[in-house]
């Protein structure tokens, strides 16, 4: 492998994780990864109507509520993030 | 592992609904997504929901819009689901099918977090559609027409913004100018940098504008300004010309006008006085009326209360915004207002109901209003109100929904021929209990006793052009009854027929003469009175009769046949005899085809299992064209025509064909294709339907042609949306059926079975099942059937709702204070807007929901339910434990358990050593006990052993092993 070759492999992957978000890299922690997790199933229980419509029954909520309490809760999905330790 | 599913019921919820005109013409259709099912459904003239076209998409659609190209006569649909790609479908008449126009794809499919599918936005003047994610992506496809007025579809234009959630999507109607459409949008890049949590709680969300850019074809971010943070919805408000152009901002609590270089208009939405103060008030579906010289909203919230929302404005400038109670419904996903003065309610859980506006709430009503919004230190000063009965609108119409489905047995409580499905719908005081039967619907209109045990049934028309039948004739063993149609019906005797005999045949001969067939002769009735009769040669009786308009065919005993035509002057004259090898056992002719002088076939069925079809053609008059063999005697015959399965409504580029049906004494029905030309027989096959021979009719359905079987069970031969339909009905067994046509009841049956004649309709044709519903006081959960007491027991349980108890109290109080405080006006009013059915409850549950409480607070019951008159060890968040329960210590001793966690909903005793289970997520999983566990356990009946064993992994010392498992979804 050449060294050109390398640099091309990285910016593809930067490439992809700049336009697909949750893309993973080597120095995800631990918080970010619980966040996209979180976020993706957010998406997805918005996303399948009879899953929005099972939370709705067991909350006793509409499903409209139910919709928009999920989109809020994208915000902050896992609380705070850590503070970060400067390097 | 293969998997074979058989859909028997369709999806009956609905998960977004748009109207429009599909078809072009003035009819107002609606077209409604069912998560994997896409259909039209038109209102009829009378106010019923009629589904016209269902269609299996294959995917899950998640939301529609439909759109109009200026000047073209009608609406296209597009769909956004989970395929990854936009699709606009037009709906063709001609063909009843949605015909894909254009499908392109953007992204992966699945529903993601960042692959557009979830939002859609269609500019009002159907030049451009938006199509949106969760997050980030949104992007715009120009729509426009080619040189032969066929629609394009551009290549999409980005209109992404990264780390920002999108809540809503709509059009903005700005005219001609260029098209633009607003977003909700949050941007939380920030707080999710910040650990002190500052930015996360001063994260603010956006209205932003996307203009599209005609002439430079690209997308850009035109204007973008704070908005409420309880906002979720936007709404379109008519511009151009018809009203000051700009949006509805749907938040908690509020409705926001907001434009561009325009001031914000805000007004509170009331609140129900019973509310806990600390709920909000979140607007869930929206629909817009539009008329020439006004306009107005309609939005639900989630209580279900419908405001009716008008902007007071000059020109492009917005004076007032007001908020007045309209009515309340159940909770809808989406609501449509057609043109024709109907709102369609697609119920989030339950029926979905049509109303008709009866008034569009001119009257005085609680209000909200800009104006008059008053800000304290608390906040904006809240507007109360009651809900109370409909004033502006009238339900006319229920379409049957299961959804949710809380769960389901299959059982034969009732001892009938199939088992029944018991499943536990709907949701708080919406929810039932379902009896679920295959088969339509009957409606009884009549029941009657008869002096004797009749054995056949007829009804005839005195004249070919009358409308309604003029006589019901029923034969019993040595009788005939004659009965007259009219405001009632009642004997008489003064019809021509012969009272002293049996008959084989009654029916309409010629244009306007009746014809009697008994054992020994014809007789015909002519309109004037005059009775002619022909009567068998020597001691030789009829036994069997086929006949059409103009033909008469009887048999012998003995196995003659004698034919007869009616000729010119009215007169039955004999034209042919034919001998066959023995005796016959049924008949029948084909009826006369428009516009001929005769059918051409006649088929006869012989003891020696055989059906034979004969020519009636003067040039080779009783030859055999064709033989057809089948494996039991046949017991009836009916020539069918019937309309190919493909084609449009009235099916007229495509031939009918023409079914010979055979009810055989095996209790099989047999149907083959009888060629139009010459006669030959082909592609035959049978189907079982009960024990007895069947015996067919020819009954109208739907001004069609249709065939009723009559075996241990009736079963109704017919024609929907383009398909042959052969379904049992929900009734008891019959012996002998006519078709009935009286002033009341344009289509109905008459039947007779025992002593008793019936008269009934056939209801909601295209249904699998029939149902019966028990209502039920909260969401039902789970139940167990009892089989040998015939006992349902149900637990029901719903969160955030009072006691009955406090509910009673809460409202008593109410109404004791409503009807002081006022000096009784209340009670007045009361009456007034009763419903007829719950006069004594204004208020029922039913329409309103129950009121709303703590989320802390629960209620529950359990219901042991009747309806003849009208326990393994699961563990929600861990899976299975399997246990071994020792009476002598009375202990649970779990040894074994599955090696996943599993958050499981929904579990299934395979057999001794197997669960099937399915857990939140969309798995469906089994697991089983590995051989040797299972044997151990078999030996060791004391447990002694297990309860001293180590466990394993923080767990039970045995660990059951997956088998197979599937991800849904």
């Amino acid at each position: 492998m050449q060294a050109s070759d390398r640099f091309n492999i990285n910016s593809q992957l930067e490439h992809l994780q700049a336009k697909y978000v949750g893309t993973g890299h080597a120095d995800l922690n631990r918080f970010e990864w619980a966040v996209n997790i979180q976020r993706d199933s957010y998406a997805s229980y918005i996303g399948h109507y009879p899953m929005l419509a099972y939370f709705a029954l067991a909350e006793n909520e509409s499903i409209g509520r139910e919709r928009y309490n999920f989109m809020q809760k994208m915000l902050l999905p896992c609380g705070l993030p850590p503070e970060r330790e400067d390097d | 592992m293969y998997l074979y599913s058989l859909t028997l019921q369709r999806a009956t919820g609905i998960v977004s609904a748009i109207n429009g005109n599909f078809s072009g013409g003035k009819a107002q259709e609606i077209v409604v997504a069912r998560g994997k099912v896409l259909d039209l459904l038109r209102p009829d003239e009378n106010g019923k929901i009629q589904t016209v076209l269902s269609v299996e998409i294959f995917g899950a659609i998640r939301s529609l819009a439909q759109f109009r190209l200026t000047g073209a006569q009608k609406d296209y649909i597009v769909v956004g689901s989970d395929s990854g790609r936009i699709v606009i479908l037009e709906y063709n008449k001609e063909r009843n099918v949605f015909d894909k126009i254009h499908q392109e794809t953007f992204g992966k499919s699945g529903c993601r977090r960042i692959v557009p599918g979830q939002y859609l936005a269609v500019d009002p003047k159907g030049r451009a559609v938006m199509i949106g994610a969760c997050e980030k992506q949104k992007l715009v496809y120009v729509l426009n027409r080619d040189t032969v007025a066929r629609l394009t579809i551009s290549s999409p234009l980005e209109a992404h913004k990264s780390h920002t959630i999108c809540y809503s999507v709509c059009g903005v109607d700005c005219g001609f100018d260029n098209p633009i459409f607003a977003a909700i949008e949050l941007d939380y890049s920030e707080a999710d940098q910040d650990s002190t949590g500052q930015a996360a709680s001063e994260a603010q969300k956006n209205l932003t504008f996307y203009e599209l850019d005609l002439g430079l074809n690209h997308v850009s971010r035109k204007w973008s300004e704070q908005v409420d943070n309880g906002a979720n919805m936007l709404v379109t408000v008519p511009g151009g010309g018809d009203g000051p152009s700009g949006i509805l901002v749907c938040a908690e609590n509020f409705v926001i006008y907001k434009n561009q270089g325009h001031p914000d208009v805000r007004a509170v939405i009331p609140r129900r006085a019973d509310l806990p103060a600390e709920r909000g008030v979140l607007i869930v579906s929206a629909a817009t009326h539009k008329q020439k010289s006004m306009f107005f909203f309609l939005l639900q919230t989630e209580y279900g209360d419908i405001f009716k929302v008008t902007l007071d404005h000059e020109n492009d400038k917005v004076k007032e915004l007001k908020i007045k109670y309209f009515d309340t419904i159940p909770v809808t996903s989406s609501m449509c207002v057609l043109k024709s003065g109907f709102l369609f309610a697609a119920s989030e859980f339950g029926n979905h109901a049509l109303y008709q506006f009866q008034a569009i709430g001119e009257e005085e009503d609680v209000e909200a209003s800009s104006a008059t919004l008053m800000e304290t230190e608390e906040g904006f000063q809240p507007v109360f109100f009651q809900p109370r009965g409909l004033k502006n609108l009238v339900r006319i119409d229920q379409v049957e929904s299961l959804m949710p489905i809380m769960d389901m047995k299959v059982a034969n409580l009732f001892d009938e021929e199939t088992p029944q499905i018991f499943s536990l719908c709907g949701r708080g005081p919406r929810s039932s209990l379902r009896i679920l039967r295959p088969g339509l619907a009957i409606s009884e209109m009549a029941v009657s006793q008869l002096p004797g045990v009749p054995s056949a049934v007829w009804t005839v028309k005195r004249n070919l052009s009358d409308e309604f039948d003029a006589y019901i004739v029923v034969s019993f063993n040595n009788a005939t009854l004659v009965l007259s149609i009219g405001e009632t019906v009642e004997e008489v005797s003064d019809s021509g027929f012969l009272d002293t005999t049996p008959s084989l045949a009654v029916s309409l001969i010629g244009d306007d003469s009746l014809m009697q067939i008994h054992p020994n002769g014809i007789r015909h009735i002519r309109e004037d009175g005059r009775i002619n009769e022909w009567r068998t040669p020597g001691k030789r009786t009829i036994v069997k009769v086929g006949s059409n308009r103009l033909q008469v065919v009887i048999a012998l005993s003995g196995g003659e046949l004698i034919y007869f035509e009616v000729d010119m002057t009215g007169q039955l004259m004999e034209v042919e005899k034919h001998e066959m090898s023995g005796d016959v056992a049924c008949l029948d002719i084909a009826p006369v085809p428009e516009g001929r002088q005769r059918s051409r076939f006649l088929a006869v069925g012989s003891y020696d299992n055989t059906i034979r079809v004969l020519s009636l053609d003067p040039d080779d008059c009783m030859q055999i064209l064709s033989v057809q063999s089948v494996s039991a005697p046949p017991e009836s015959l009916l020539f069918l025509e019937v309309q190919a399965s493909i084609g449009g409504e009235d099916g007229a580029d495509h031939p009918a064909s023409l079914f010979l049906n055979a009810g055989l004494q095996t209790g099989v029905l047999f149907r083959t294709v009888v060629d139009m030309v010459t006669g030959q027989l082909s592609d035959s096959r049978s189907r079982f339907l009960g024990l007895r021979a069947p015996k067919l009719f020819s009954i109208n359905v739907r001004g069609r042609r249709a065939m009723l079987c009559l075996s241990s069970r009736p079963w109704l031969g017919y024609i929907h949306q383009g398909h042959f339909l052969l379904t049992p009905l929900s009734y008891e067994t019959l012996e002998y059926a006519a078709s009935f046509s009286s002033d009341q009841c344009a289509e109905g049956v008459v039947a007779v079975a025992g002593d008793a004649l019936r008269i009934f309709t056939i209801e909601r044709l295209g249904e699998t099942f029939n149902e019966t519903a028990i209502p039920l006081r909260y969401t039902p959960r789970k139940f167990v059937l009892q089989p040998k007491r015939k006992l349902l027991v149900i637990i029901e349980s719903d969160q955030g709702a009072y006691t009955a108890e406090e509910r009673e109290a809460a409202k008593k109080e109410f109404f004791e204070a409503a009807g002081m405080g006022e000096n009784g006006s209340a009670n007045a009013e009361k009456m007034e807007n009763g419903d007829d059915d719950d006069k004594d409850d204004p208020l029922s549950d039913e329409q309103y929901g129950y009121p709303k409480t703590e989320t802390d607070k629960w209620v529950s019951c359990i219901r042991v339910l009747d309806p003849s008159h009208l326990m393994f060890l699961v563990s929600t968040l861990q899976s299975f434990h399997f246990c071994k329960y020792r009476r002598d210590e009375n202990q649970l001793y779990i040894f074994a358990d599955d090696s996943v966690p599993r958050w499981l909903t929904a579990s299934y005793h395979v057999d001794f050593d197997t669960m099937a289970g399915a857990d939140k997520f969309g798995n469906v999983y089994f697991v089983r006990l590995p051989q040797d566990v299972s044997d151990e356990i078999e030996e060791d009946p004391t447990g002694g052993k297990i309860k001293w064993e180590q466990g394993k992994l923080n767990g039970a010392p045995n660990k059951a092993v997956e088998n197979a498992s599937c991800m849904g979804q």
